[in-house]
C-alpha cells in the first residue's frame, strides 16, 4: 500500500517527477560519461600502441605514459639500438602537441611500415611531399576532409594525402624530417620502437639496454600498455573524484530542493496520515521510498543517457567514451546515496510536523 | 447502548501558548459517553468544541485532568503511544474531508487499514457499510472525481473501517448543502442504531444536532448544559 501511495505521489506531480529524474540522470550520466571518457582515452592510446608492432618502446626520462612531450631523445641512439644483439629494426617518431588532446605525429614512413605492417589506406596513399598528411579515417570523417583536403597546422597549410585505418601510432602524421626541422627538433625523437628477431628475446633486450641506458624508460609492448590506466594519467584521478564530489553536491541539493518542496506542498496530506495514525517512522519511510525510486529511475535514465553522450562524443570530438558497466552500481549508488542525504531534512521536517496544524494548513 | 462510559473526561484543560500571550481553549471539563451513544457537542465559535475534539483525538494533550478512551488515559501517554492509539481507538471525520488526493476512494480507506497494520481485506460487515454509504460504486475514483457528499462518505468508512472505538466528527456537514448534510448526518445515525458506533459530534448546527441521542452545549471553554 506505501509503494502504491509513493508511486501514486509521484505521478501526481509528474512535472516535479519529471524534473527530479532528469537532474538525478544528469549527475549519473555526467559520472558515467567522465570516467568512460577517461578510459576511452587511455585504452584508444594504448590500441595505438599496440598497433604500431613495436616489441620494445623506448622513453626518454622521466616521461610519463600518456604525454605530449617533444623530442629530448637525440635520433643518433637509432644506430645504437641497431647495432644491439636481436634487434632487427628501431625507428622513432617526434610528437607535437596540437590543440587540446590532439597531437600530430612525425613518422619515418618506410621503416615504419617495415616495424607495423603498414597503414591500410581507405582512400589515398602514403606522402608524396614534404606538405603532406596522412590522417585516420575517425578524423576524416569528424572534419569532413578526404584526399586533396587542405588543412592548416600551425601556420602550414599541409595536403591530406592519404585516409588510414584508425588504431594505428596517431591521428595526424606527417615526414619526420619536415616535423623535426619544423619544431626546431632536428635530430631529436619522443619516442623510439625496437623490433627484435624473435620475441622471446624481448626481455633480454629490455635487460641489456637498461644497463647501457639506466634512465631511459624502457618497455616491452605488454608492459608498456599495462600502464595505460587512469591512475597513469596524471591528475586524471583527482578530476574524477572532484566531480564526482560535485555530482554528489548536485544531486544532494536537487533532491533537497525537491523533497523540501513536496513536504511542505503535502504538509496537510503528512497531517493526515498522522491522524489516521502513521507514526514518524511511516511519514519518513514515505519520504525515502519516493526519494530512492526518484533517484533509481534517474540512475536507469542517467545509464542510458551516457549511451547518447557516447554516440555525441565519438561523432562530435576527437576523444572516445566507453560505456562503462563497472560503474553503474556505484554511480547509482552515489546518486541514491546523495537523495537520501538531500531527504534527510525534509524528511526530519515532516516527521516533527504537528499533525494539528499541518492539517489546518491551506 | 452500554451503560459503562468509553469516554471518561474529568477536570479536563487545555492552555495554547499564543506567542507570549496564554489562550485557555478548555477550563475544567467533565463528560462521560456511554458506549454505543451518539453525542453532540454544540456550541459557538471559540467554545472549545473543537479542541476537545483534538485532545480527545490525541492529536494535542492536555494540559491537565484526565481523558480516558476504552479504558487508556491519554493523559498518560507519550505522542507516539497516542499516534498508536489513533490507529484502532479513534476515526476521524473531518468537515474538509480530508482525503488523499492521489489515492483512490478504496485505497483512502485502505491505507488507514495499512497504517493500523490490518490486512487489506474487510469483513463482509464493512461491505455492508460501504453499501450503506452508497459508495460501493464510487472506490475506484479519486477525491476529485467525488462530489463533497461522496467524499464525506468516504471519510466516513476510512473512519470506521479499523472498527474504532469512538468516531469524532468535527463539523461533518459544515462543507455541504442541505440535502448531503441530510444524508451524512441520516448515515452517521444508521451507523451508530446498526453497529453500535459510538459517535461524537461537533457541530454549530442545531438541527444537526439533533441527531444525536443527547447534547452538550458548551461555551468558554465549558461544559454549560
Amino acid at each position: 500500500m506505501i509503494n502504491k501511495l509513493v508511486v501514486e505521489n509521484l505521478k501526481h506531480r509528474p512535472v516535479r517527477t519529471l524534473l527530479s529524474v532528469v537532474a538525478i540522470g544528469m549527475e549519473v550520466t555526467m559520472m558515467l560519461t567522465l570516467v568512460g571518457m577517461s578510459r576511452g582515452m587511455v585504452e584508444e592510446a594504448a590500441r595505438r600502441a599496440r598497433g604500431v608492432g613495436a616489441d620494445i618502446w623506448v622513453r626518454p626520462p622521466g616521461s610519463s605514459v600518456i604525454g605530449f612531450s617533444s623530442a629530448p631523445m637525440p635520433e643518433k641512439l637509432l644506430a645504437f639500438f641497431s647495432k644491439q644483439p636481436h634487434v632487427v629494426l628501431a625507428t622513432g617518431t617526434v610528437t607535437q602537441p596540437l590543440r587540446g588532446i590532439e597531437s600530430v605525429t612525425g613518422i619515418d614512413l618506410g621503416p615504419f611500415t617495415s616495424l607495423s605492417g603498414g597503414f591500410r589506406y581507405v582512400a589515398g596513399g602514403p606522402f608524396q611531399g614534404p606538405d603532406d598528411l596522412i590522417i585516420d579515417d575517425r578524423y576524416a570523417e569528424q572534419n569532413k576532409l578526404q584526399p586533396g583536403s587542405s588543412v592548416m597546422i600551425w601556420t602550414r597549410k599541409w595536403r591530406v594525402c592519404g585516409i588510414v585505418e584508425a588504431g594505428k601510432l596517431a591521428r595526424l602524421m606527417v615526414p619526420l624530417k619536415v616535423l623535426q626541422d619544423l619544431t626546431s627538433n632536428t635530430g631529436k625523437l619522443t619516442q623510439i620502437f625496437l623490433k627484435v628477431d624473435n620475441p622471446k628475446n624481448t626481455d633480454a633486450v629490455i635487460a641489456s639496454l637498461k644497463k647501457e641506458m639506466p634512465d631511459y624508460q624502457i618497455y616491452s609492448i605488454e608492459e608498456f600498455t599495462s600502464l595505460f590506466t587512469v591512475a597513469n594519467v596524471p591528475m586524471l584521478k583527482e578530476f574524477i573524484g572532484v566531480v564526482v564530489g560535485v555530482s554528489v553536491i548536485v544531486g544532494f541539493l536537487v533532491v533537497f530542493l525537491s523533497m523540501y518542496t513536496a513536504v511542505l506542498e503535502r504538509t496537510r496530506e503528512i497531517g493526515i496520515l498522522k491522524s489516521l495514525g502513521a507514526t514518524p517512522g511511516y511519514v519518513l519511510g514515505l519520504l525515502v521510498r519516493e526519494t530512492a525510486l526518484l533517484a533509481l529511475a534517474g540512475s536507469v535514465f542517467g545509464i542510458l543517457l551516457s549511451y547518447v553522450t557516447c554516440w555525441l562524443v565519438f561523432k562530435l570530438t576527437p576523444l572516445t567514451q566507453h560505456i562503462v558497466p563497472d560503474w553503474w552500481p556505484i554511480a547509482g549508488g552515489i546518486a541514491v546515496g546523495g537523495a537520501l542525504l538531500g531527504t534527510l531534512y525534509p524528511g526530519w521536517k515532516a516527521v516533527r510536523q504537528d499533525a494539528l496544524e499541518a492539517l489546518s494548513y491551506e | 447502548m452500554s451503560d459503562a462510559p468509553i469516554i471518561s473526561i474529568r477536570a479536563l484543560s487545555k492552555i495554547y501558548h499564543v506567542g507570549d500571550v496564554d489562550v485557555q481553549a478548555l477550563r475544567g471539563v467533565d463528560l462521560e459517553v456511554a458506549r454505543g451513544e451518539f453525542l453532540s457537542i454544540v456550541g459557538p465559535s471559540g467554545s472549545g468544541k473543537s479542541t476537545l475534539f483534538h485532545v480527545l483525538g490525541g492529536l494535542t494533550p492536555a494540559t491537565s485532568g484526565a481523558v480516558v478512551i476504552g479504558g487508556k488515559d491519554l493523559a498518560a501517554m507519550t505522542d507516539i503511544e497516542r499516534t498508536v492509539m489513533r490507529r484502532s481507538t479513534v476515526g476521524f471525520v473531518f468537515q474538509k474531508y480530508n482525503l488523499l488526493p492521489t489515492l483512490t476512494a478504496r485505497d483512502n480507506i485502505n491505507i488507514a487499514r495499512h497504517i493500523a497494520q490490518n490486512p487489506a481485506e474487510t469483513d463482509g460487515k464493512f461491505q455492508e457499510v460501504l453499501n450503506l454509504l452508497g459508495i460501493a460504486h464510487r472506490l475506484d475514483h479519486k477525491p476529485r472525481s467525488l462530489s463533497g457528499g461522496e467524499q464525506q462518505r468516504v471519510a466516513i468508512a476510512r473512519a470506521i473501517v479499523n472498527h474504532p472505538a469512538i468516531l469524532l466528527a468535527d463539523e461533518p456537514t459544515g462543507n455541504l448543502d442541505s440535502d448531503n448534510s441530510a444524508a451524512v448526518l441520516g448515515l452517521l445515525r444508521d451507523l451508530n442504531e446498526r453497529t453500535g458506533q459510538t459517535v461524537l459530534m461537533i457541530t454549530h448546527n442545531p438541527e444537526a444536532a439533533a441527531y444525536g441521542h443527547r447534547i452538550v452545549q458548551m461555551r468558554d471553554g465549558r461544559i454549560v448544559s
